[in-house]
């Protein structure tokens, strides 16, 4: 799958150019190279070969069960893959925990159902990782917690339970909790799908933010609108393989496999 | 159809503000109307229900304090035809024998010691059960690592100075609390790691968490304490002797260890998957994870069957009468034996004020619980 490699035609409007000139392997912020796995007899994700470049925006969107979710939760080794190589900012992902929680604090993860820590305040939920993995004093973890609470505009929610906020706020209370750790990639998993839809947009508009400001991000979503507005690239996925990944304009405008042209087909009205 | 038409459509002019609930029929007899009879079968019920109430309770008041003897120096004063009219509960019984059901055959020069642990005990749990009072580690720490090393010296004796007391004329209140105070705080912790290990990925771990719970579940207390009392002894050297309380201590924690296991494993089971994969995205390790995620939501979903144990144990304690220690109950039913004071009421004096003390302890336990329970509510339903 040679066409799912590096194919950056638009960096990041705020990425230094001395960047360019470095070696690739500075650049790459995940490689997956072959990755298979199977659930029991099921070939989840077959043959997956991904090139993540720094301060990249990927959206990966496909029909439900294409191995979307699966294949991110294998950066961060939610998941486990049998075959095939993942590098994660350097770090192979293997059997190693000590590897693997090395790769986790580094990788910030948004999931669908936030999956917030119900009985820690908003703060609390900022500040634990921060202060038990990072070992930062819990002054300084505060600082940093309401720094970015305020990034995802919900300051004075800080003293609340996750139960006494809405759905939109939760998932900016997520947002906010991973970047508390001030990680190098965020991943993010339907982040708007178990949103009313009066709150999808206060969650968007905080990844436009995150993106803007440089981050690199892979997104599993099916918002085409963000696809469109700050994609790099665009990664169709079907059957648990990478069936076509373009710049957003010609994904959208010229969609080359069969089975994109369908997908597309039946969600832009 | 034109006027259909016109009905269809509607645009609110002014929103309405939100008003107060309308208030209910007020007063006691608003109340009574609602709650008590509101139909026939539920006036009926209630009738039933007073009639009960009616049937269980003057009795139990005349025999309690009406009736009751409060003063007196032998079986004499407790008699019907010599006080001269119906007698209830024999008090005195209770009073002489007191210092006996407290602390069996301690030598009562040395009350003093259960006294001051006793006091301690209270001194440390108390403001540790009040959420308001700061330094709760530091209480902890007290509480759970100091006081029973403290406790154990200063009860069995034998260092600095304290004369040496046998475990053996213990007796009373002081080996009830004793064994039920080391089964609840053994059994927590041990029971905790057991259902973590029930639940571990490895193994090797899971199969002895599973063997250990299943056997511990599988045997009656008593076969227990028997075995622990009996048996053990004959597979041991000769000249390794265990205390036999500690025996019974250690078969009680154990066994108690292995219904914790499985009320936590509840807890443990109800905790979706999201709560552990929030934490691993967070590059939280397995420990920590446990501590600070899991367990705390865990443990609080199972408070009532956690407590529940503890109730369940506090008065399980009974049974290591069968192993000729002797609890409160057993003071008690060795002061029934005394000749001085055999009369007509003394076995219900005796299992009244039993009935009392036991009640006091576990309906404490519960309230508390209820409390916890409230108080760890944080509203939120994923």
């Amino acid at each position: 799958m040679a066409d799912t490699m590096v194919t950056n035609n638009r960096p990041a409007a705020d990425a230094a150019p001395a960047a360019k000139m470095q070696t690739t392997k500075n650049k790459v912020a995940i490689e997956m190279a072959g990755v298979h796995k199977w659930y029991g007899d099921f070939h989840v994700l077959r043959d997956v070969n991904l090139m993540v470049e720094r301060r990249e925006r990927i959206v990966i969107s496909g029909p439900s069960g294409s191995g979307k979710s699966t294949m991110i939760r294998c950066i961060n080794h939610l998941e486990e893959h049998q075959q095939g190589r993942i590098v994660v900012d350097g770090v192979e992902l293997t059997n190693d925990l000590k590897k693997i929680d090395e790769v986790r604090r580094d990788v910030g993860m948004v999931f669908q159902h936030f999956n917030l820590f119900p009985h820690l305040t908003v703060l609390e939920n900022c500040t634990l990782a921060p202060i038990w993995v990072r070992k930062m004093p819990r002054k300084q973890a505060e600082e940093v917690a309401m720094h970015f609470l305020q990034r995802v505009k919900i300051p004075e929610q800080a003293k609340k339970y996750p139960g006494q906020l809405s759905g939109g706020q939760q998932q900016r209370v997520a947002i906010a909790r991973a970047l508390c750790m001030n990680p190098k990639i965020m991943l993010f998993d339907e982040p708007t799908s178990a949103l009313d839809p009066e709150m999808v947009k206060e969650v968007l508009d905080t990844m436009v933010q995150l993106a803007m400001d440089g981050m690199t991000m892979l997104v599993v979503t099916h918002e085409m609108g963000f696809a469109r507005q700050v994609a790099n690239r665009v990664i169709f996925m079907d059957a648990g393989q990478i069936v076509e990944a373009n710049t957003p304009e010609e994904f959208f405008s010229h969609p080359q496999h069969e089975r994109t042209k369908l997908f597309l087909s039946q969600i832009l009205h | 159809m034109t006027d259909e038409a016109v009905n269809l459509a509607f645009a609110r002019t002014q929103m309405i503000d939100a008003m107060a609930p309308p208030r209910a029929a007020a007063g006691a007899i608003g109340w009574l109307r609602k709650n008590l009879l509101n139909s026939w079968t539920n006036a009926l019920l209630t009738l039933l229900g007073l009639y009960l109430v009616w049937l269980i309770v003057p009795p139990l008041i005349k025999f309690l304090f009406i009736d009751a003897v409060w003063d007196g120096a032998s079986r004499e004063d407790c008699l019907a035809e010599k006080v001269g009219r119906e007698v209830g509960a024999c008090w005195p019984f209770i009073q002489k024998k007191f210092y006996q059901l407290v602390y069996g055959f301690y030598p009562s020069d040395l009350y003093w010691r259960p006294n001051l642990t006793f006091a301690l005990g209270a001194a440390l749990l108390i403001p540790l059960l009040i959420p308001k009072i700061p330094y709760k580690a530091l209480n902890a720490v007290l509480f759970f690592g100091v006081f029973p090393v403290v406790a154990f010296f200063l009860l069995v004796g034998g260092v600095f100075g304290l004369e040496h007391v046998e475990t053996r004329i213990w007796g009373g209140l002081l080996v009830t609390l004793v064994v039920a105070v080391t089964g609840i705080v053994a059994s927590l912790p041990l029971g905790i790691m057991l259902a973590l290990g029930r639940r571990s990925q490895l193994p090797v771990i899971r199969f002895f968490s599973v063997i250990f719970i299943e056997f511990w579940r599988g045997v009656p207390l008593i076969t227990v304490l028997f075995f622990a009392t009996y048996m053990l002894p004959l597979f041991m050297p000769a000249n390794w002797s265990i205390d036999s309380l500690l025996r019974a201590l250690v078969g009680v924690a154990l066994f108690s260890a292995a219904y914790m296991a499985e009320v936590v494993r509840g807890g443990l089971q109800a905790i979706p998957r999201g709560q552990y994969e929030g934490a691993m995205a967070l590059g939280i390790g397995y420990w920590k994870m446990m501590g600070l995620i899991i367990l705390p939501q865990a443990l609080k979903l199972v408070i009532p069957g956690i407590v529940n144990t503890f109730i369940g144990l506090f008065k399980d304690t009974t049974l290591v009468m069968i192993v000729a220690i002797f609890d409160f109950l057993g003071q008690l039913r060795a002061a029934f034996a005394d000749p001085n004071w055999s009369t007509p009421s003394t076995l219900f004096t005796g299992f009244a004020f039993a009935g009392i003390v036991y009640f006091v302890f576990c309906f404490g336990m519960s309230r508390y619980s209820l409390f916890v329970e409230r108080r760890l509510d944080t509203g939120y339903r994923r």
